[in-house]
């Protein structure tokens, strides 16, 4: 099963979304290994693709086509239970807006991936406010999301992302809706994080928080078109996507605009 | 087991919308209190009219001449039932079954005493009615056998009589005109406190022998007195059948019926009676309950317009759910046991609104009926809440289960 070292290993992905009559190739042949342990940073404007791209690493989404493996789990093909219990146990997910429920106290929160991998009421507690001594809220335990700071209700999220031990971290916009300050705060504790072990692969489009990356990975238009890998980027300058010469930029995102008065008419 | 640790996660978000969830509630509320209340209430007047029935005898049998008149002789019907029947009824050697046959010849009729009046109805009968029909006496004595034979002018009344007429119930030895003729009151009536089924408070009783002869003008028929009801009892509730069709046999025979004819008589026993009270009451009830059932239905469209918008605006939090591993059936058993805390906790207060309707009921003084809620009722009214927020919510836990994480995670 497993014929890669790599924790996240992706040879020539695709993803077309059909919107109507409208084939919107998301995603283009985009081949990408991530090892355990790194720290890395997804880069790019909307639409170009990096969404998509951490939907599929993030097992939300499957490719149209193209191998995806997660820890020598090949996630093709597998069933929506499945890739429930895979995304349960490989993935932390961390959002931008936080997503905690409303009016549950943040160890409930925490709780909540123990709930679905099954683990007992006692044992997941405990596990609970183990993740949030982690992240330095051991004494808000019993707090709920609207008596906590926008930073500490990230925080409780990275407990929760945390809690079932998961080969990967990922965080879509950590700091979007933090201060500055905050958002500080938040990448400091990631980085603590993975220092202590943790692969962490975050979305971003923000330029400071990418730089702070240990490989920085950039996409447009479906394809990566740099990726700072210090292996790769040395010998050809792009690891991936486009060989050789910067991507020239394209006029418009790539949407196979078939015809575009007819999918008005569909409309 | 797993099932039951969706069970908090289903009270936490009912109570984070503690209004909206009571409004939710309220018609499953109020569609089983009103069931369980109505059929406790069709529950109280069966067992109260039982309870009226059994306290008069179940081996009681009543027999009636039949109104309908058929065949040739059309016209005025032919009452054929008489005191020739009855004297042939009480021939112990053929009706072994058969006891106390009793005749009643009964009419609305004036009584006066000094200067008051009373329409009441009269019947004349024999001694052994006050046993048949279970007479207790307030004041007196009931009609003797000497008193039958000698026609005598002799009257027992009920309470409602005496008070009307004398303006109170010692009246024994007082005299009544009926008719012009005076009357002595030798009893008067136990109370019988309701005026319902098969109260004598307002009637008076005097010899057969004298409604025949001098009170009523009675037709005869084949020159015998007729008589508008016979009453008899049968020796034991086992011999009611037997004694029926001892009773049945002679008058056939007597009222010279062919094979084909039918009879011109009925015989009501008590449980007949009771057969048919059974029947009326529980279709009613039936009735009632499934009209009060209609608002248990829109009860349940109210939990499934409600648990539909609940889906909408927890989109976020139902693809957050699907990120961090839950399956689809965890969603969807997450919004079905929502809903089925909801109606189970409507259908509880629902019971504990009909009870304390019950109680209540049982408080007030002299009120006609109990509200009885069996254990039956109640496993129906939680059997159903929960059917209600089973089916009403499998819909919209649906919906749930059909939204794409990615999409739900974007949703504003």
């Amino acid at each position: 099963m497993a014929d890669s070292s790599a924790l996240i290993d992706m040879q020539n992905i695709s993803k077309v979304y059909q919107m109507g009559e409208t084939k919107v190739l998301a995603l283009n042949g985009v081949s990408l290994s991530i090892e355990a342990g790194e720290y890395v940073a997804i880069v790019g404007t909307s639409g170009s693709g990096k969404s998509t791209l951490m939907n599929i690493i993030g097992l939300l989404d499957s490719p149209t086509e193209g191998v995806f493996q997660i820890r020598g789990h090949r996630a093709n093909g597998l069933t929506g239970r499945q890739l429930a219990d895979l995304r349960n146990r490989e993935i932390g997910f961390v959002f931008q807006q936080f997503n905690l429920l409303a009016r549950a106290a943040a160890w409930r929160q925490v709780e909540l991936p123990l709930f679905y991998a099954n683990v007992a009421r006692g044992t997941a507690r405990e596990r609970a406010l183990e993740a949030l001594a982690q992240v330095g809220l051991a004494e808000r335990a019993d707090h709920k999301p609207e008596e906590l700071s926008g930073g500490q209700q990230q925080r409780v999220a990275i407990a929760r992302a945390l809690v079932n031990r998961p080969s990967l971290l990922l965080a879509d916009e950590p700091t979007g809706a933090l201060d500055t300050r905050t958002g500080e705060e938040v990448m400091a504790l990631f980085e603590k994080l993975h220092e202590e072990g943790l692969t962490l692969v975050i979305i971003t489009h923000d330029q400071e928080i990418a730089e702070r990356a240990h490989r920085v990975i950039t996409m447009r238009d479906g394809v990566i078109v740099s990726d700072s890998d210090a292996a790769t980027a040395t010998a050809s300058g792009f690891r991936n996507g486009l060989s050789g010469t910067a991507p020239a930029p394209l006029p418009r995102p790539v949407a196979i605009e078939q015809d575009k008065e007819k999918m008005y008419e569909a409309v | 087991m797993k099932l039951f640790r969706y069970f908090p996660v289903a009270v936490d978000s009912i109570a984070a919308n503690k209004m909206r969830a009571s409004l939710t509630m309220l018609g499953i509320i109020i569609g089983v209190a009103a069931v369980l209340t109505i059929l406790g209430v069709g529950r109280g007047a069966s067992a109260n009219i039982l309870d009226e029935v059994a306290s008069q005898g179940t081996t009681r049998l009543t027999i009636s001449p039949s109104t309908e008149s058929e065949g040739e002789g059309a016209g005025a019907p032919v009452q054929t039932l008489t005191m020739g029947d009855v004297r042939a009824l009480s021939d112990a050697a053929f009706h072994p079954d058969v006891v106390e046959v009793v005749p009643q010849y009964g009419g609305s009729i004036q009584l006066v005493a000094g200067s008051n009046n009373k329409q009441t109805r009269v019947t004349g009968t024999t001694a052994d009615y006050a046993e048949v029909h279970r007479l207790e006496m307030a004041e007196g004595r009931f009609l003797t056998e000497d008193e039958i034979a000698q026609m005598s002018n002799v009257i027992v009344i009920g309470t409602v009589v005496a008070t009307d007429l004398f303006e109170r119930t010692q009246v024994v030895g007082e005299s009544v005109r009926i008719d012009g003729e005076p009357f002595t009151v030798v009893g008067v009536l136990e109370e019988s406190g309701n005026a319902g089924f098969g109260s004598n408070d307002d009637s008076g009783f005097i010899p057969i022998g004298a409604a025949h002869g001098r009170i009523f003008n009675v037709p005869r028929y084949r020159g015998e007195y007729i008589v508008t009801s016979v009453s008899a009892n049968a020796v034991s509730e086992e011999r009611v059948e037997a004694a029926e069709l001892q009773i049945e046999q002679t008058l056939r025979l007597r009222h010279g019926l062919g094979a084909d004819d039918d009879n011109d008589f009925t015989i009501s026993t008590q449980a007949s009676l009771l057969d048919t009270i059974g029947t009326v009451t529980s279709t009613l009830t039936l009735l009632l309950s499934s009209i009060a059932a209609i608002s248990l239905v829109v009860g349940g469209i109210g939990i499934m317009n409600i648990m539909l918008v609940s889906v909408t605006e927890r989109t976020k939090e139902i693809g957050l759910r699907k990120a961090l591993g839950a399956h689809t059936s965890d969603v969807l058993l997450q919004f079905l046991i929502e809903s089925l805390v909801l109606t189970l906790l409507g259908g509880l207060i629902g019971i504990a609104i009909s009870y304390g309707l019950a109680l209540l009921v049982q408080r007030i003084p002299n009120f006609p009926i109990d509200l009885l809620i069996g254990v039956d009722a109640l496993i129906l009214a939680v059997g159903v809440s929960a059917g209600c927020g089973l089916i009403f919510g499998l819909y919209p836990a649906m919906r749930a289960t059909r939204l794409d994480p990615i999409e739900a995670l974007r949703y504003e």
